[in-house]
């Protein structure tokens, strides 16, 4: 074991997304500053301590009241360091807050305590997720139970898993292997084991463990299955003129509210709407849809979603 | 000595009257309402609270020698570390500073013979000893395993530990802070001595208002928030859990509206302690004395507006992250003003390196370390990868250990031959101060780097790869350890067995030094008055001490 414990330590995390690079370029740069700033307070404090130091008990230094040309310098110069670290990480976070388009959707469901991802295609794993290479995924994250948090160190990814709504992240991973995958928020007894492995694939090979095992029906195909049987068919007419709106071609665009307001139809969106649709119903329609919330598993809503997603309008790309 | 009419008389051989000796029993101390007795009420619990709460740091740094665990189950591990964090910011750290050498020094300092309620200073405390009760029974009874932050809807709906107990032991511990706050806000505004203008304030004065001001308007937030989570779990009313209609972020933002600003409740205190002691081991003004108080304020205003930088991940707007992280940055620049101020205060000054000065410069080192590193968490882009993990953990250690316990320590140094009339031997205390330093770097050092590897706080268990880290981290927490019981041991050997200290044993300014040690019931002999600004080194008669 003691041999074991100076094996393979490691002093930085692999850089293995499209992301890793720069935010470690920030990181250094400010672990730069940090270690600037301390060894000059520390050797001033040294240099003052041994210059200065009291060679008589009846010394008395002369007054220094203070300086206001020291005073300006050395409040705009951390005024100046903290502004461009706040630019430079703000364009970051920024640039990265919204996932490119066509990128791969996976969901992800945290619960106590364990890791379940829904690929759009059926296959499902828990705490594993299968990535290929090179391509965008964004998860789409929720939980079951209480605040969980998704982390792939590797990649510089992190978002909490909330239970009641949706939040997401991308990444785009640049390293074939597996890498850790954390829980990093405090969620109970067995917190620390809400682990697991993401594992980036080569394209082909992802395909290959895509379309291999029994992988039930996909997403879409569960959600149409449910969207019969729990009737809501009946009402949300496809063709239109049922007492719901036609859901064909609604997602990733506005509709316009009864309350004179307009939101963009996304997931969360679709979320509410269907577990609390008399919160906001749409504009034209009399508010008698009946509420979910709790009728419906967070897989359920997923497959839901999945389908509506997939009523897209003719010859219109896939949002 | 200029400062002020009252010339201290010299120690004499017979023991003079004192808040000490001046009455005996228990009765006289339980029933007190001597400002100096309710001070050492305080230190006798916080002390006995820091070491429950280090002994449950002790266990968890054993446990986390293995990555397996070596000690005990999660669930314990869970409750240790909630606990240990829960004692040392509650019942430790928040009232350190400001209820022990607050509650001493702020009638002394501005010339008061007492607080200017002081039913209602004895009432703080019981009310501090009652919450305490209450934290005790959820810790002897089982545990609380939420973590100090009380997140939901775990805490509120998942937990099956101590939670209402714990919960109810901190509510009722902040009125006590609250109390404090307000006695200390109207003592400075209404009970300066004749001539004790605002700006002749010592600095520890200034830090202690910017304390008592989060005080009174952050706890009753805490108390809200304590409150809405007692609603939830034991009425089932739907405030945080989704599936009773409520919002899991809410608690958050509650609980860090004050949780934040609570930050700057342990740092400010310490940093006023700094303020008194570079001058004095300098013999030398405190260079930008407006400067400093100013910056205390604008500390305590600012630390009201940057509680979402604890959210960042949460999945709030990033335009809510872009504001809340542009604030926090602000927060940086009032406390690297203080830092170089006092560096600046050394230049050309006359220092001594004795035991409050050791403790004093490597509370401005460790904490410039503290701050800076805060810098990656108001960072956006780079927060996304450190939230929640080790650097975090070593981050507001370096915050709250390397400055606010140093600072603590520095106080209880500089303060305790006005406390105790005795001095503590100078070579242990300068030898635990060197330890402390160097365990305090070896236990949280490693920890940024656990932290940027990307290993999450909290967990009872890890990847073998982090062991290493794990293991530094755990040896230099054993030498912390014995570096805290060394002061212990002397303080209450010196109570018996030190040497007189005599009135002023620094050679300091301020007019709590112009009263003999331990100072007599009433603090002064005449009412003194003030004619000069604080840190008047330069004009002290050579010669004094």
């Amino acid at each position: 074991m003691p041999n074991a414990m100076f094996q393979n330590i490691p002093f930085h995390p692999d850089q293995a997304s499209s992301i890793a690079r720069s935010v470690d370029q920030l990181h250094f740069v400010i672990t730069g500053i940090t270690l600037f700033f301390t060894f000059l307070i520390f050797s001033t404090i040294c240099y003052f301590m041994i210059k200065y130091r009291r060679r008589s008990r009846d010394e008395r230094p002369a007054n220094i009241e203070g300086s206001l040309p020291l005073e300006i310098a050395w409040t705009l110069i951390p005024t100046m360091i903290c502004a461009g670290l706040f630019i430079w990480a703000s364009s970051q976070y920024f640039a990265n807050a919204k996932a490119p388009d066509g990128a791969i959707e996976v969901f992800v469901t945290g619960r106590q305590w364990m890791w379940k991802v829904q690929h759009p295609e059926g296959q499902s794993e828990i705490n594993e997720l299968h990535v290929p290479l090179g391509r965008p995924v964004k998860l789409t994250i929720t939980s079951e139970d209480v605040i969980h948090d998704f982390f792939i160190p590797a990649f510089r990814v992190k978002k909490d898993a909330v239970p009641g709504r949706y939040t997401s992240l991308w990444f785009t991973a640049t390293e074939t292997g597996r890498f850790h995958l954390f829980c990093a928020q405090y969620c109970g007894a067995f917190h620390a084991g809400m682990e697991g492995w993401v594992i980036v694939m080569e394209p082909n090979e992802y395909e290959r463990w895509l379309n291999s095992g029994a992988s039930g029906e996909t997403l879409e195909a569960a959600g149409q299955r449910l969207f019969q049987e729990r009737g809501c068919a009946n009402c949300h007419v496809e063709a239109g003129g049922g007492r719901g709106p036609s859901l064909r071609g609604v997602f990733g665009h506005p509709v316009r509210l009864a309350n004179g307001l307009t939101a963009a139809v996304d997931e969360s969106y679709l979320r509410e709407a269907i577990l609390t649709p008399n919160s906001h119903p749409v504009a034209g329609y009399p508010p008698i849809m009946p509420a979910f919330q709790g009728q419906l598993d967070e897989e359920q809503i997923l497959d839901l979603i999945a389908y509506i997603r997939s009523l897209r309008n003719e010859g219109e790309a896939q949002p | 000595m200029s400062t002020a009419t009252t010339v201290a008389p010299e120690p004499r051989a017979a023991t003079p009257l004192n808040y000490l000796n001046v009455e005996y029993g228990w009765r006289s101390w339980l029933f007190t309402k001597d400002h100096k007795r309710i001070a050492l009420l305080y230190l006798i619990s916080i002390t006995f609270y820091f070491f429950i709460g280090g002994a449950f740091a002790v266990l968890m740094r054993i446990h986390l020698i293995d990555p397996q665990g070596a000690l005990v189950q999660p669930e314990t591990y869970n409750k240790l570390f909630t606990m240990h964090g829960i004692i040392m910011i509650f019942f430790f750290l928040i009232p350190s500073i400001p209820s022990v050498l607050g509650n001493f020094l702020v009638p002394l300092m501005i010339g008061a013979r007492d607080l200017a309620f002081p039913r209602l200073n004895l009432l703080s405390w019981y009310i501090y000893m009652l919450g305490g009760a209450f934290t005790m029974y959820s810790v002897i009874h089982g545990g609380v395993d939420t973590g100090w932050t009380f997140y939901t809807p775990y805490s509120s709906t998942y937990a099956n530990s101590q939670v209402i107990p714990a919960a109810l032991g901190i509510f009722i511990t902040g009125f006590s802070s609250i109390l404090t706050g307000l006695n200390f806000i109207v003592t400075i505004h209404k009970m300066r001595a004749p001539g004790m203008t605002w700006f002749r304030m010592p600095l520890f004065l200034w830090s202690m208002y910017a304390t008592s001001i989060i005080f009174v308007l952050g706890t009753p937030v805490l108390a809200i928030a304590l409150f809405l989570l007692f609603l939830e779990r034991v009425f089932q009313v739907g405030i945080f859990t989704p599936a009773l209609g409520g919002d899991p972020l809410l608690f958050q933002h509650l609980f860090w509206f004050y949780s934040h600003p609570a930050v700057y409740i342990m740092i400010l205190p310490a940093m006023g302690v700094i303020s008194e002691i570079v001058p004095c081991f300098s013999r030398k003004r405190i260079f930008g004395y407006k400067v400093i108080g100013f910056s205390s304020v604008a500390i305590a205003v600012l630390s009201f507006l940057v509680w979402g930088h604890h959210m960042f991940v949460t999945g709030q707007s990033i335009y809510t992250g872009l504001v809340f992280s542009a604030l926090s940055f602000m927060v940086a620049i009032p406390s690297a003003i203080k830092v170089f101020n006092w560096t600046a205060t050394l230049y050309k000054g006359s220092i001594s390196y004795d035991a409050p000065m050791l403790y004093a410069l490597g509370f401005i080192g460790l904490f410039t370390m503290g701050g800076l590193t805060g810098l990656f968490l108001a960072s956006l882009s780079t927060d996304v990868q450190l939230n929640g993990t080790y650097f975090i953990v070593a981050h507001f250690h370096y915050i709250m250990v390397g400055g606010a316990v140093m600072g603590y320590l520095g106080g209880m140094h500089y303060w305790w031959p006005k406390i105790s009339g005795r001095l503590y031997p100078e070579i242990w205390a300068r030898l635990a101060a060197a330890i402390i330093f160097v365990g305090f770097n070896l236990t949280f050092f490693p920890q940024f780097m656990l932290g940027y590897l990307g290993m999450p706080r909290r967990y009872a268990f890890y990847p073998a790869e982090f062991q290493f880290l794990n293991v530094m981290s755990s040896a230099g927490a054993s030498i912390l350890g014995v570096g805290y019981l060394i002061p212990l041991i002397y303080f209450a050997w010196s109570m018996r067995y030190g040497p007189i200290a005599g009135p002023n044993p620094w050679g300091a300014t301020g007019l709590e030094w112009q009263t003999p040690s331990p100072p007599p019931k009433d603090n002064f002999e005449q009412p003194p008055a003030v004619a000069d600004e604080a840190y008047d080194y330069a004009h002290q008669e050579v010669g004094l001490v």
